[in-house]
């Protein structure tokens, strides 16, 4: 009934090619970004800040991140908590060594160090493929993470082995460290997260998205039509991790405010690869999605008990929580296999047709 | 089936002609070996420039594996290739395709995931440049290039009267339309020579009738070159202006249609004689 | 720096042949435990082309059972059958609620379906049995647990525990009677099919359930075999979780679907990362063993793709 594209004629292929090329779906994501930039922030309290947005923020810049990799290229990882990890450790060098430097422009060139790692672990990508390939990735996620113990020099000698992230300010707000208010975080964290998925998504619906794509769907295909393997899969694992590498310096710079190597460990690459497949591979708009609902259900349940009036103990609670998340990624695989994204599709089309079933 | 063949049907003048047309590839001497299977062997045979060419032989023939050496994908152990006057052994897929030979499969291979649309907007992929930072800011001249193409590509759909199907996911499509798209990808690389891989198989007499005529209006139209792997005999007939023959990994015949079908060693081929 | 990581090693392997022995055998024992989790894959996969991530869990989950029944009052052989049967019935309701429906779905989505299954037997596990480690009832079971010195010349000592030769013995027996089934039952011969194409084989009158639910329980046979070694070796406990990840490389080297290539490769992985650990890892600060197993699956991919016993792969298109 409100969702019908009947009347709206595209005169030129560039409306035609726009992001979203139907009215209602312009104004949904208006509605988003208004919501996210001024409504939350005037209502939300500082635990729904901390707690919920900025780490939903953060998974789903991973989530994306691990997307265009999987999702888009098709090339399978289990790395990603290490190369988040790696921006991480990138961005808490980087602002040591020039403490004076804008800590925004410090976690959006980590990136560029997780980068140059990805696409050193992705060069076997051209000849071993598939599950072959995951391997890789799982040589990377345990070889980083020693790598994050073992190299003092990484977190500047610290007793503890951690990384503790500084006072700093940008423009004078104070962005990190302990007394950055969540609203300061918040509005870094979503400025970021938009701007690199935005980027994205143009990226991904020109030339070089396509390669991906092509790659993904059949590798030898594409390159009988000229598209080299090794390039595009590089491209793929060095932009990736670029994403990843930031959300990595994020988690730790606008979140958690300290963080150790098993803050990075393979659990958090089974995190983002959940997210990823729930969301539904190959789908920016399922990235959301898909981290919402990994990172926002456990919160819920460990409140769900409380307020039905039962006394459970905070370890129990985790591992229902455990049993639950299981449960639902195997239902959720079961009912739509292609995630959320897809039954989100479905649900437009029921939409346009409605009230008729076809 | 036979209302179009006979306009297509030369007049002696241009046959002749075509025997005058300058070679675009020669294979010379060709063998190819997986372990110790013989999959091709000592062939030769060249394509002219604005001809079809059909390569035809029973199944395991190794005509697939002929085309597979044309385009790079299999490397052949002795023999060179001559493409534009220029000699290779070997050569990467990729290089193969910026030279201007495309293909098609003969197990549909196009890309699943990708609606209509953009299975033909990649083939343009080697004819567009702007690089990942234009790409990233889309707006200016990344979006102008996509258009430049996307015209391109809209008259090719245009060409094979696929434009109800242009946002359509290729894999919920049917097999003949998907055949379809797939020669239109081919086309839009705007190759010199365009090879063919059973074009019509498992396809119906009307599926068939369409597929010929678009085979001939790219040919004659854009006079592109076409090589063509096919079962169809009728088809490989009316078509193709010249015939090679392979069984058993062997060239046994070459030369236009009339004669070959005439080829004692081709009827023993197919009919099968003791060997 | 040179002569520390080319000569020196070698040195001390002449100089020092007990430890050097020592060494190998704890490779040796843990190349046999990596190549028994990498059984219980092969297995899964070589039935339904399903990479099961779960195994490492079931070994835990397995062992978990069989000691928390124990611990309940249960005598410890009944406690082993009743494992057998609680096995026996993960397998058949993973078949039942995973499996059957995920019918022809891409490799990708089983896999993620199984490290679904590993999160629910996380939960599931610590939530009936609670978290912390547990002490496996070695003694209970009948299982030998002392240990025996070899004198080695007049050089030293090589002590063997009788716990690592019963898993060695256990390996062979549960390999061979695995090889036998595969190759000389009729049930074999339908795995076969069944894994080299799912509709041929139902088109033939195979019963995919019924073979699916027999691989899942003689995988979760092999993970109650390899939790019961593993656990009288240390603990019970989820920290097992990451040594299964290991299995992965034992696969690679060793093909997914070669049973003795699991365990071939299990031992190479075993012996490389034992020896790489003790006579090079101190170079560069100790705990190579965390990733070594994957560096040596990851050189041996570059130079043969498809694995010890595969085949070399043409492309076909």
């Amino acid at each position: 009934m409100f969702y019908r594209e009947a009347g709206q004629f595209k005169t030129s292929y560039k409306a035609d090619q726009a992001l979203f090329p139907i009215l209602q779906d312009r104004v949904g994501l208006a509605v988003i970004l208004i919501t996210a930039f001024a409504v939350i922030p005037a209502l939300a309290n500082d635990f729904f800040l901390t707690s919920i947005m900025i780490p939903f923020l953060v998974f789903s810049l991973a989530a994306i991140g691990l997307n265009i990799l999987t999702g888009f290229c098709g090339q399978l990882s289990l790395g990603t908590g290490a190369f988040m990890g790696v921006g991480a450790y990138a961005a808490y060098k980087l602002t040591s060594i020039f403490p004076d430097a804008n800590v925004i422009v410090m976690v959006l060139l980590s990136g560029v160090f997780s980068a140059a790692i990805g696409a050193v672990f992705g060069l076997p990508s051209l000849r071993i493929k598939g599950l072959y390939l995951a391997v890789t990735t799982l040589a990377a996620q345990f070889f980083l993470e020693w790598c994050f113990i073992r190299i003092p020099w990484l977190y500047n000698y610290n007793a503890s082995g951690a990384i503790e992230v500084p006072r700093r300010e940008v423009f004078g707000i104070i962005a990190t460290g302990a007394e950055a208010t969540p609203l300061a975080r918040y509005f870094i964290v979503l400025g970021i997260t938009v701007l690199i998925a935005f980027l994205m998504a143009n990226v991904l619906r020109g030339r070089i998205g396509r390669s991906w794509m092509m790659i993904r769907d059949m590798d030898i295909a594409a390159e009988l039509m000229g598209i080299r393997p090794l390039q595009t899969k590089l491209m793929a694992f060095a932009v990736s991790s670029y994403i990843c590498g930031v959300a990595g310096a994020m988690m730790v710079f606008f979140w958690l405010n300290a963080a150790e190597p098993s803050s990075y460990s393979i659990r958090l690459s089974f995190q983002v690869l959940f997210m990823v497949i729930l969301g539904g591979l190959g789908s920016l708009g399922g990235a959301f999605m898909g981290a919402a609902f990994i990172w926002i259900l456990p919160v819920i349940l460990k409140f769900v008990p409380g307020l039905l009036g039962f006394d459970l103990a905070a370890e129990t609670v985790e591992h229902a929580t455990f049993m639950i998340v299981g449960a639902l990624i195997i239902f959720f695989l079961i009912v739509e296999p292609h995630g959320f994204a897809r039954l989100w599709q479905i649900a437009k089309q029921k939409l346009r047709v409605w009230p008729f079933p076809y | 089936m036979n209302a179009f063949v006979t306009e297509k049907t030369l007049p002696p003048a241009d046959a002749k002609e075509a025997a005058e047309r300058e070679v675009l590839l020669r294979v010379d001497n060709v063998s190819l070996t997986f372990g110790g299977v013989k999959a091709i062997t000592d062939i030769s045979f060249d394509i002219q420039k604005g001809e079809i060419r059909a390569i035809i032989g029973p199944n395991g023939a190794g005509k697939t594996s002929m085309l597979n050496v044309i385009n790079g994908f299999y490397h052949p152990q002795e023999g060179t290739i001559t493409w534009q006057g220029q000699v290779r052994r070997k050569m990467k897929p990729y290089e193969a395709a910026s030279q201007g030979i495309a293909r098609t499969f003969q197990n549909v291979a196009l890309f699943k995931g990708m609606t209509t649309l953009d299975n033909i907007m990649s083939g343009r992929s080697l004819r567009m440049h702007k690089n990942f930072f234009w790409q990233l800011l889309w707006r200016g001249p990344a979006e102008r290039e996509e258009i430049e193409h996307r015209r391109k590509v809209e008259d090719i759909i245009d060409f094979l009267e696929i434009q109800a199907i242009r946002k359509t996911p290729v894999g919920r499509l049917p097999y003949g339309l998907q055949k379809r798209v797939e020669l239109g990808r081919a086309l839009a690389m705007e190759p010199d020579l365009l090879l063919l891989d059973e074009p019509m198989a498992g396809m119906n007499l009307e599926e068939k009738e369409d597929m010929s005529r678009f085979i001939i209006d790219v040919n004659q139209e854009f006079g592109t070159t076409i090589a063509l792997i096919e079962h169809d005999m009728g088809v490989v007939m009316d078509l193709s202006d010249r015939v090679v023959v392979l069984d058993y990994g062997k060239k046994i015949a070459d030369g236009p249609p009339e004669e070959v079908q005439a080829s004692q060693a081709v009827i023993d081929a197919y009919l099968g004689v003791s060997h | 720096m040179l002569y520390d990581i080319f000569i020196d090693p070698f040195v001390q392997m002449y100089q020092m042949p007990d430890f050097f022995l020592q060494v190998l055998w704890e490779g040796f024992v843990a190349g046999i435990l990596y190549a028994l989790i990498a059984l219980g894959f092969v297995l899964i996969f070589k039935a339904s082309g399903v990479f099961n991530f779960a195994q490492g869990i079931m070994v835990v989950f397995a062992g978990l059972t069989l000691v928390g029944l124990n611990e309940n009052g249960v005598p410890a052989y009944l406690a082993l059958i009743l494992t057998i049967g609680v096995m026996g019935v993960l397998a058949y309701g993973v078949e039942r609620v995973v499996m059957r429906p995920l019918v022809n779905q891409p490799e990708i989505i089983l896999l993620m379906a199984t490290i679904g299954l590993t999160y629910f037997l996380v939960g599931f596990g610590e939530f009936v049995f609670g978290g912390e480690p547990k002490q496996m009832i070695t003694e209970q079971l009948g299982l030998p647990t002392g240990s025996t010195a070899f004198e080695f010349g007049d050089r030293g000592l090589v002590i063997l525990q009788h716990i690592d030769i019963a898993a060695a013995v256990i390996a062979v027996v549960m390999v061979t009677a695995l090889g036998v089934f595969f190759n000389k039952t009729r049930i074999g011969r339908a795995l076969r099919a069944v894994a080299d194409d799912h509709q041929a084989a139902l088109s033939v009158g195979i019963s995919l359930n019924q073979i699916w639910a027999i691989v899942w329980f003689a995988a979760g046979l092999v993970a109650l075999a390899t939790g019961i070694m593993w656990g009288a070796r240390s603990d019970v406990s989820f920290a097992l979780e990451i040594v299964a990840f290991k299995a992965l490389p034992v696969l690679i080297l060793g093909g997914f679907t070669s049973i003795p290539g699991a365990i071939v490769g299990g031992l190479i992985i075993g012996f490389g990362e034992k020896i790489g650990e003790l006579y090079w890892g101190g170079l560069v600060g100790g705990g190579i063993e965390s990733w070594l197993a994957y560096i040596i699956a990851l050189i041996f991919l570059l130079f043969r793709p498809q694995g010890l016993f595969g085949e070399r792969i043409i492309e076909r298109i």
